[in-house]
């Protein structure tokens, strides 16, 4: 024991390098635990981008491109699927309820989403959240919307603006449909998913701005104004695709077999969550090299401790020499270094797992805001505790070889220094 | 006999020549030894043989009656801390320690000198200022300071009083002195003398400085007695 309070008192002689060393430990490993914390909550966070819906059912394809459109709003449906399909899908009788979704248009690069009120009762993100109208209320009348949080906060629009829906996905003069205005009358919290992005009107305006249309463009001469429209039958003769929520949860294979052998037309019903996970494992590649890059930053603060004791070892010899004088073992002068390694290896690494927290408690309100990612301030994983032992039995392997090598020292010195 | 070497024989390596040879030397207990030779004489070699940090390729070197050939490393290392004290010619002292801690460092590594040092005083810190009073340095002011402020005289003295402290039963000085003015030379060796003869400890005194040897009991040649002296070798 005497060995380590003689390392204490050496280190603290050498307080500054020290210092710098354990800094630089701290902070890789504060990278280094906050990317793999990070990491975990944006992929479950992804994971739960759409939760509590159980299926997604749209024109027959593959699970990831029905999910791209219809839940992240990118890329555009191979078919749509007929309001009868949805009406027998809906009258299904372990289907507790339907959203329709109806996508087709934007607004100044936002895709426009033409849905039901029940999209605000059902739709869930991030373990169960349901969506908020921080301003405003829902659609009520016919020509109104409700906007996601970054288009109200990029386009600068607030409750009871106009706005002009474009047909398509790309906003140009003559394919708008400015002879009917919308009218903003609500908007929703940040989410962190597709929904911020997302102008919501209802299923019923998208048919209006489209009566007097045919083919991805007005019919000549014919022209249905506004205040027309609403007189008309505006029951659409088509959907883009449909969320659906089962009565239980061991129901759905069972309704996803009935929607994907639907006889009268080609359907498909993809579970979101397997879905997720499928897409997540495409874009996940980067994840990983974030990790990566996190491994090497605490390979590199390692080895400026091994510079930092590789470099004191000479200025030490003479300190070893005496040690040895007095009676300590070459096996002390290892046991020196290496207590010296160790204690800075751990004192780094509870000192930048205290850098995180702090960082995560003073981060999350940011985070939460900016990303919609909840980063829970939860006790370390037992995968974090395992990469956090990793730092430190690394900590030590790279402390062992100055420990060597002055072990080496001294047996050759004995008790001259040969410097 | 305190030390008792015949036929000593030691090479670096196994093939390496020779660098040290002694038939004979023998060192009563209580004695003051002064071991004067040039360098390449072989003095630093005897000096790691006497305090087991290296061992007789052939013959023998018994240190109070313990051939330390025959003990393990380990236990040289243990033989060492319990039986001798160590002064060295210069930079004695760990810097990060404090006077005291630095008197109490054998203390650490000993558990026979902690129980000797203890016999004496009542507790060890007690004991290190009184060794270091009696080397003249006993202003608590001194005790306190950063030993790297210490004069080089005041260094050798409280590197004399940690040789000393627990009463090792020998004590190997190699060269304290060549750091010092030719008058605090004497000074210094008449304060190690008085200590040594107060609880009989054995001094081997290693110099090249003849001028030293009229205070000593008896003198030892080490050009004289190591037929293998090369002059370029273990300086």
């Amino acid at each position: 024991m005497a060995i380590f309070a003689l390392a204490w008192q050496s280190l603290l002689n050498r307080r500054f390098t020290a210092m710098l060393t354990v800094v630089s430990i701290a902070l890789s490993v504060t990278l280094l635990v906050g990317v793999e914390r990070l990491r975990t909550e944006a992929r479950l966070s992804f994971a739960n981008t759409l939760s509590g819906t159980d299926l997604i059912v749209g024109a027959r394809s593959g699970p990831v491109q029905l999910l791209l459109y219809s839940v992240f709003r990118i890329g555009d449906a191979t078919n749509n699927i007929s309001w009868k399909s949805y009406q027998d899908i809906a009258a299904h009788p372990l289907v507790k309820w339907t959203v329709p979704v109806s996508l087709g248009d934007s607004h100044r690069g936002f895709r426009v989403l033409g849905t039901t009120s029940a999209y605000f009762d059902h739709y869930r993100y991030a373990r169960d959240r349901a969506l908020v109208i921080t301003d405003g209320r829902r659609f009520a009348d016919l020509y109104d919307a409700v906007l996601g949080a970054e288009v109200a906060e990029r386009l600068g629009y607030r409750v009871n603006d106009p706005i002009v829906v474009a047909h398509g996905a790309s906003d140009v003069r003559f394919a708008r449909h400015d002879d009917k205005p919308f009218r903003v009358v609500g908007i929703l919290a940040r989410t962190g998913t597709p929904v911020d992005r997302t102008v919501h009107v209802g299923l019923e305006a998208i048919e209006a701005i489209h009566i007097d249309w045919q083919s991805g463009a007005p019919i000549p001469g014919v022209s249905v104004s506004a205040e027309q429209a609403r007189k008309l039958d505006l029951t659409p003769n088509a959907i883009t695709a449909a969320l659906v929520g089962l009565k239980s949860k061991v129901a759905t294979f069972r309704v996803q077999r009935f929607v994907n052998d639907y006889p009268e037309e080609p359907l498909s019903a993809i579970l979101p969550g397997a879905a997720l996970s499928q897409l997540w494992e495409l874009i996940g590649i980067a994840e990983n090299a974030l990790l990566i890059v996190s491994v090497f930053v605490v390979v590199v603060g390692l080895f400026g401790m091994l510079t930092a004791l590789l470099t004191s070892l000479n200025e030490r010899r003479r300190e070893m020499a005496i040690l040895r004088s007095v009676g300590a073992r070459p096996g002390h002068v290892f046991a020196l270094i290496m207590g010296e390694a160790g204690f800075l290896t751990l004192l780094g690494s509870v000192v930048g797992l205290a850098l995180l927290y702090l960082l995560l408690l003073a981060g999350q309100p940011v985070i939460e805001s900016r990303f919609g990612i909840f980063i829970g301030i939860s006790a370390l994983s037992s995968h974090e505790w395992t990469l956090l032992s990793a730092v430190v039995t690394a900590g030590f392997v790279v402390g062992g070889i100055p420990s060597y090598r002055a072990y080496r020292l001294s047996l050759a010195d004995g008790l001259s220094v040969r410097v | 006999m305190i030390i008792d070497i015949r036929q000593l024989e030691f090479r670096w390596q196994a093939d390496s020549t020779t660098v040290l040879s002694i038939a004979s030397l023998e060192v009563a207990k209580g004695e003051c030894l002064f071991v004067k030779g040039p360098s390449g004489s072989g003095k630093s070699t005897l000096l790691s043989l006497l305090a087991g940090v290296t061992t007789a390729s052939a013959g023998t070197v018994r240190v109070m009656d313990q051939p330390l050939e025959r003990l393990g490393s380990v236990q040289r290392d243990h033989f060492r801390a319990d039986h001798i004290g160590y002064i060295f010619q210069m930079f004695n002292l760990i810097p990060y320690l404090s006077v005291i801690d630095n008197v109490l460092l054998p203390c650490r590594f000993s558990a026979r000198r902690r129980g000797q040092a203890l016999a004496r005083a009542k507790d060890l810190e007690t004991e290190a200022r009184r060794l270091l009073g009696h080397l003249d340095l006993d202003h608590p002011e001194l005790h306190r300071r950063a030993v790297t402020t210490l004069s080089v005289g005041q260094q050798q003295r409280v590197a004399a009083a940690r040789a000393l402290m627990g009463t090792p039963e020998l004590l190997i000085a190699d060269e304290p002195t060549s750091s010092l003015d030719t008058d605090r030379r004497e000074s210094f060796i008449r304060l190690l003398f008085d200590e040594c003869r107060e609880v009989g400890t054995t001094l081997i005194f290693v110099s090249h400085d003849a001028s030293l040897e009229k205070l000593f009991d008896r003198t030892v040649d080490l050009a004289e007695i190591n037929c293998h002296a090369t002059g370029t070798v273990g300086a």
